[in-house]
């Protein structure tokens, strides 16, 4: 089958590679139909996500047909449509009965590695390193996936692909992200990166009943897109002193109510604060650059909630940890648990509450994938989310 | 700082050393007494759990100054260090640089750098047989290579004193016996006490998710013969004997005779609080061919036990909870291979491989036992559970 590689720094390729097997009784083999390229997926291009070796094939948000199914599977038959989540859940094992999904203990073969870390290992994902499983990805033309009784949402009315492709991955994040806020009436939201994640949090604060929120980022299409399809207020940070200033400014001087990292590990800013960090991160002292999440921390109100859905991967450095205490600020993350988001998203999608596929400005053949990271990465024209069709 | 004041402090830490290893030796000692009488109460006083922390610390935080000042000032540097500035000079100081940084991460971002105290010191031999290589050029700067090479002595001799200090602490913590491995891990299963006992308990499955082992043959009076795969391509044998066994709470057993390698061990089984299920203790001792030495190199060759009781655990795990090991491309086979499918020939192998009689047997009783996954799922456990797709639907939105 074609899938696309990681091949080291800044270099994918779509090569012929073996087609999947099933190898443990749960699984089921995909035919891939609909896939993307995740904001995610940039952190491994840009070489910031250790373990990954060259012909890793990529890829965590996909759906398409199955083909096969292991033998313990019963719930799923050749021919039935599917979304698979992108973290990889047994369904069985303490973390998965709470529903955290992401944390499952029985889907990551490599969890030494992660261990090694963290400390501890969460859930495998597709295509997201070694130390995440060592599983191949979804940007293929097929695909292994396993607990296929338990992860895949199978897809029964005729809703297009582009409709339902993003329960895999980011309009559940972005939900999780606007979750693990707590809105209640009237509160004001800040959500910094308007990129795809950004804009389903966003989406998703207004579903929970955010009286405002605030999308922050440096691209002015992004910030448009955020503006045009949810209503959000929007700042440009490349055009404002200080965005702190700015947001207390916009609130009456409380700061947003709670604050949403949608950026990560790889954020920009202005001057002095990102060259430090870029030095840093160049000569292996600090992992992330935690500019968005130092200046959420710095906006949010009083009591209020730090949401972080944007990827890290290992250490970060000068972490205002003392304006967080001192505030009875309150972190919450995660890798989103997909499976538990899925079917009442989907509800969201079938009442039509909200269209997923607003986000999407590129649509390319799988073919075309290592064209498609470049232009995601360099953002260029005005590119939010890649889909590329197998 | 002179040559010979380095080489005393040298001379007295070899002489902490031995205090280290025989407090009774270092009474007769003559040396470290007669160099400085301080110098013995300071070493100890350096060998001390904290203090040896303490010091690889700081060691730590000398090897990421010096890692940077290199690796951003290397003309800098060898201009301190008495040696004219070239691009040879520059992408060698470079490279120290980025060796000393590994270094100091390591040591920093470790409970227990051992190992990385250790690479501080293979660093400090390249140090210095760079610096004789420099003593040998001519437009070198002699007084400032002496003090440098002092210098680099003096931090060696703190290197090996702390890379030893740990070391002792990591034999006391195995449990304080110079030969022999003594492994303690433990996980949380899912399932009911008496289930992971009695799967357990059944020595023909340890195999489903012990790596290494081959076949367990159960040969009735408490007796059994277990084989087991070894570094580069060899086995070993060897018959056991259940030394104790309290239903639902604890096995133990021991090699028999002269066994190649002679083990025992205790696994535990404790109910876990909140009604997680049952807690499995596994406490393991065992003399490799070859002692510590044997560990040693088979901690080289990635065979590190403690990691391997780990994940043969995390196995067990997976057996007990999902009724089979957990397989992703990049794991299906022996050694490194890309999260890509597996090609018919790599396939082709892995299944000559499963397909030794003890293995195949197991796997057909794993078939047995994994027909109903959830059996006896609920059974103990606080919070029921149907696992079928029902749950997605429990969600709490």
């Amino acid at each position: 089958m074609r899938a696309n590689c990681w091949m080291g720094k800044k270099k994918v390729e779509v090569q012929t590679v073996p087609d999947p097997q099933i190898l443990n009784e749960r699984d089921a083999i995909v035919r891939i139909t609909s896939t993307a390229i995740c904001g995610s997926d940039l952190h491994l291009y840009n070489g910031f996500v250790p373990t990954m070796e060259a012909g890793d094939v990529l890829g965590h948000e996909f759906m398409g047909e199955v083909m096969e199914v292991g033998r313990a599977v019963k719930n799923l038959k050749a021919g039935d449509r599917v979304v698979v989540p992108f973290p990889i859940a047994c369904g069985n094992c303490a973390a998965c009965r709470a529903e955290a999904y992401s944390l499952c203990e029985n889907s990551n073969p490599n969890g030494w590695m992660a261990e090694k870390m963290w400390g501890h290992s969460p859930a495998g994902i597709f295509g997201y390193s070694h130390m995440l499983g060592g599983f191949a990805g979804g940007q293929a033309e097929f695909a292994r996936v396993p607990f296929a009784d338990v992860g895949p949402l199978k897809i029964e009315n005729g809703f297009s692909d582009e409709q339902v492709l993003f329960l895999s991955d980011i309009f559940p994040t972005g939900y999780m992200g606007a979750e693990m806020c707590g809105i209640k009436q009237g509160d004001v939201i800040a959500v910094w990166g308007a990129g795809p994640v950004g804009q389903f949090a966003i989406a998703s604060a207004f579903l929970l009943g955010a009286e405002r929120v605030i999308a922050i980022d440096r691209f002015n299409y992004r910030l448009d897109m955020a503006r045009e399809n949810s209503k959000a207020e929007t700042i440009n940070y490349e055009e404002v002193d200080s965005v702190v200033d700015t947001l207390n400014e916009m609130t009456g001087g409380r700061g947003p109510d709670h604050c949403i990292d949608a950026v990560g590990l790889e954020a920009h800013a202005p001057g002095l604060q990102y060259a430090y960090d870029r030095a840093k991160q160049a000569m292996m002292l600090e992992t992330g650059r935690p500019i968005a999440l130092r200046e959420a921390a710095r906006a949010c109100r009083n009591g209020g909630t730090i949401s972080v859905i944007g990827v890290y991967g290992g250490f970060i450095d000068k972490f205002p940890m003392g304006s967080i205490m001192n505030r009875s600020l309150t972190i919450k993350t995660g890798q989103c648990h997909v499976q538990r988001y899925m079917r009442p998203l989907l509800q969201h999608i079938q009442n039509g509450d909200i269209d997923p596929s607003f986000v999407i400005t590129h649509r390319m053949r799988l073919e075309d994938a290592p064209r498609g990271f470049d232009m995601f990465v360099k953002k260029l024209d005005g590119c939010e989310k890649v889909v590329l069709r197998a | 700082m002179s040559n010979t004041m380095n080489a005393e402090t040298l001379g007295q830490t070899r002489s902490g050393r031995q205090d280290n290893t025989s407090p009774a030796n270092d009474r007769q000692s003559s040396r470290g007494r007669s160099s400085a009488s301080n110098g013995q109460s300071v070493l100890r006083k350096m060998q001390q759990p904290r203090q040896v922390k303490k010091i690889a610390t700081g060691l730590g935080w000398f090897s990421i100054g010096l890692g940077v000042a290199e690796l951003i000032a290397p003309d800098g540097v060898a201009r301190l260090i008495g040696v004219k500035p070239t691009s040879t000079s520059r992408t060698l100081l470079r490279a120290f640089g980025a060796r000393e940084l590994a270094a100091g991460i390591g040591i920093l971002s470790n409970d227990r750098p051992t190992g990385w105290v250790w690479s501080r010191v293979a660093g400090d031999v390249m140090d210095l047989s760079m610096l004789g290589t420099a003593m040998t050029k001519d437009d070198t700067d002699r007084t400032r290579l002496n003090a440098a090479t002092a210098a680099v002595i003096g931090v060696t001799a703190l290197d090996i004193v702390t890379g030893n200090g740990l070391s002792s602490q990591r034999s006391a913590r195995n449990g304080g016996r110079a030969s022999g491995i003594h492994i303690k891990r433990s996980i949380t299963v899912a399932r009911p006490r008496e289930e992971v006992y009695s799967f357990w308990h059944d020595f023909k499955n340890l195999p489903r998710f012990m790596k290494h082992l081959e076949s367990v043959t159960v040969m009735g009076d408490g007796r059994s013969h277990w084989k087991a795969k070894a570094p580069a391509g060899s086995t070993v044998e060897w018959d056991a004997e259940t030394t104790a066994d309290q239903p639902n709470e604890l096995i133990a057993w021991h090699s028999l005779g002269d066994a190649d390698v002679s083990n025992s061990g205790m696994v535990r089984f404790v109910e876990a609080p909140g009604g997680r299920g049952t807690e499995v203790h596994v406490d393991l001792h065992y003399d490799p061919p070859g002692g510590a030495i044997g560990a040693l190199f088979a901690k080289m060759f990635g065979e590190e036990p403690g990691g391997q009781i780990a994940d043969d655990l995390r196995r067990f795990k997976q057996v007990m909870e999902i009724g089979e090991v957990m397989l992703s491309d990049a794991t299906v086979t022996e050694g490194p291979h890309p999260a890509q499918p597996l090609s018919s020939s790599e396939r082709e192998e892995h299944r000559e491989s499963r397909r030794e009689p003890s293995r195949e047997s197991s796997r057909e009783s794993s078939r047995e036992s994994s027909r109903e996954p959830n059996r006896g799922m609920n059974r103990g456990m606080n919070v029921p559970i149907e696992r079928t797709t029902d749950f997605r639907g429990q969600s709490s939105m």
